[in-house]
């Protein structure tokens, strides 16, 4: 493990209900999101990282330094492991003003007083700040106590920024402004980045590559784009907005476990996963004529308004989401309980095996969505 | 029926402080204040009451902290070895200082033959009376404050690289001001009314160890209306404390 200039973890912490195993690798410069639920151990592996909770088993090692190793004896103290982390709620520091905050860890590395400040002051002027220097935490938006967060965590030059929903304080319209200016902050850091989220957009955004979690286990990882484009389990298709079924394929036609059947012009076989959007679905009072070789009755169950589209969920066999708009719900006349016909082309529904590529077996999908 | 007992109370607590000020004299009471005793009184009894602040704070808060974080057995024992002062009899706690710290006690004997310091009936021994009195106080109120304040700025700090000791200057010490200082003025008050473990264990010397509560009872005795005049003194500062206190102890909720 050391020998690594990244980051090189392989995490587990035992504890009397919940265990948690999870490898974990950044190249300097990468960003890595932490997906999971709720309670899946994501903060646990944080905190792990950070030396805030020590390691049962596995090893952490960070630009060829072994930071945490029971069997080894090996334990780091947070204050010694040179890393930055940004808190979920901040926690600036309520009786420094925002330049003696993003001071602190210069200070504690023994930055001379004068010069602590002047580094403090390019830190928030870089995150344009330069106005708020001398402002308490208390009399700061939460747009800014972020940027404040994230200032002080890099402010010492760490090699590893721990990131702890760094997003999920702030209200919609701050977010997204907010988010794009940490990606640009990011790009700029050569350190490794590990973004703890829950939300699926700040992974998209954020991080080149993902590792998803469920009850303290990998259930999927790679790159933002593949791991968005082929679900592997339940959560993350409902992450990344997704129809995923499992089932058995013979020459295109897929048998979906629960019941239902697909067609796919993906050439497959065997145990596999079909995935389509919800905007792939369209709908019918009746049993259409058209061309969609998939076409499937079942019930309304629920309709939810997003931003320019109603999500439609329906019960049938495969159950399914499709995505129509606001015209299309009042043409179809659209109530929770009408009957209604799912059609989909076939050469919209995406299959791949259960088995992903790199030898590691699919948690299998508690059911289809 | 409640209301009766509870009306006897409140004036039971109220009445004797309304004789005391009914029955100052409020004509000569400048002349009083400016005596020569009451000012020397006046004088030991801040000086002594404020080094027992200090000597209090130096070591009830790191005494504060380890019962509230350290994790090692026995820390409850400690934690109530540490409230007896509370509840023993002041006179009582001079006496047990009088027998380790006296010229013949089990450390005085030392201090006296080695260094041939003797501590008893000295300023210093009023201000070790008081503090023993008066230190539980501070560090009940620290530990309080030390077990409320949210223990992740200190996971913050670690994180930013901070040693302990900075982190306990920097982040925790600040975000328990409140703690200590209600903590502080609590102190002051019990030191300043300190009597019995001061007059066993520092005696009664003018402006030396007779602290105003000493000088009040002595008063009595010879010269009723100066009693007065102090005892008006005390409860004014009393009122200070309290009103300096009062929005932590009167709204009830301590820090």
């Amino acid at each position: 493990m050391t020998g690594v200039p990244g980051l090189a973890a392989d995490v587990r912490v035992g504890r009397e209900d919940f265990s948690l195993d999870v490898d974990l690798a950044i190249e300097p410069g990468g960003v890595l999101a932490l997906l999971g639920p709720n309670g899946a151990g994501k903060s646990t592996a944080l905190q792990a990282l950070a030396g805030l909770v020590p390691l049962d088993g596995g090893s952490i090692a960070l630009a060829g330094r072994c930071l945490d190793d029971p069997r080894a004896g090996v334990f780091v103290p947070t204050a010694e492991r040179g890393i930055g982390m940004v808190f979920q709620s901040y926690l600036l520091f309520p009786h420094l003003s925002a330049v003696d905050n993003v001071a602190f860890g210069l200070r504690a590395a023994r930055v001379p007083r004068r010069q602590a400040r002047d580094q403090a002051l390019g830190w928030l002027e870089r995150m344009g700040l330069a106005g708020l220097a001398d402002v308490k935490p208390g009399a700061m938006s939460g747009g800014q106590a972020q940027r404040v967060a994230l200032a002080r965590a890099l402010a010492p030059g760490p090699r590893l920024l721990l990131l702890d929903e760094p997003l999920a304080a702030l209200d919609a319209s701050t977010k997204m402004e907010v988010r794009s200016e940490l990606r640009r902050h990011l790009a700029d850091f050569g350190g490794c980045t590990l973004l703890v989220t829950h939300d699926p957009l700040d992974a998209m955004v954020l991080a080149d590559a993902l590792v998803v979690i469920e009850d303290g286990r990998v259930v999927q990882r790679g790159r933002t784009a593949e791991v968005a484009r082929a679900p592997r389990t339940d959560y993350v298709a409902r992450l990344v907005g997704l129809n995923l079924y499992r089932g058995q394929a013979t020459g295109g036609r897929i048998a979906v476990d629960g019941g239902g059947a697909l067609v796919t012009t993906d050439p497959c076989g065997g145990d596999v996963f079909a995935v389509f959007p919800p905007s792939a679905v369209v709908l019918h009072r009746h049993r259409p004529d058209g061309s969609a070789r998939n076409c499937w009755p079942g019930r309304v169950a629920g309709l939810e308004q997003h931003a320019d589209t109603v999500r439609v969920q329906i019960e049938s066999a495969p159950a399914v989401l499709a995505d129509v708009t606001a015209a299309a719900v009042a043409d179809l006349d659209l109530t929770v309980g009408a009957s209604v016909w799912a059609a989909v082309k076939a050469t919209e529904i995406r299959c791949y095996p259960t088995v992903d590529p790199g030898g590691r077996r699919s948690v299998p999908p508690a059911g289809t969505l | 029926m409640l209301l009766v007992p509870a009306a006897l109370a409140v004036a039971f607590l109220v009445l004797p402080l309304v004789a005391l000020i009914v029955r100052a004299p409020w004509t000569t009471l400048p002349g009083a204040l400016l005596s020569a005793e009451v000012g020397q009184a006046l004088r030991l009894s801040l000086v002594c009451a404020t080094s027992a602040t200090v000597l209090s704070m130096v070591l009830g808060i790191p005494l504060a902290w380890v019962l509230a974080r350290a994790q090692f057995p026995g820390r409850r024992f400690l934690r109530a070895l540490v409230t007896v002062p509370l509840v023993l009899p002041p006179v009582v706690g001079g006496v047990a200082l009088l027998l380790l710290l006296g010229r013949r006690g089990l450390v005085g004997q030392y201090l006296d033959a080695w260094f041939g310091v003797t501590l008893p009936f000295t300023t210093p021994a009023v201000i070790l009376a008081e503090t023993f009195v008066a230190m539980p106080f501070l560090v009940i109120a620290v530990e309080g404050a030390l077990r409320g304040a949210d223990r992740r700025y200190e996971d913050a700090a670690a994180t930013l690289g901070a040693s302990q000791s900075l982190i306990f200057r920097r982040v925790t010490l600040p975000l328990i001001a409140p703690g200590v200082s209600a903590g502080a003025v609590l102190c002051f008050a019990r030191a300043l009314g300190e009597f019995g473990a001061t007059i066993s264990f520092a005696g009664s010397f003018p402006g030396v160890t007779r602290t105003m509560p000493i000088e009040v009872y002595l008063a009595l005795e010879t010269d009723p209306p100066a009693a007065i005049v102090l005892s008006l003194v005390l409860l004014a500062v009393s009122v200070v404390v309290l009103v300096s206190l009062r929005d932590r102890w009167l709204t009830g909720s301590a820090a």
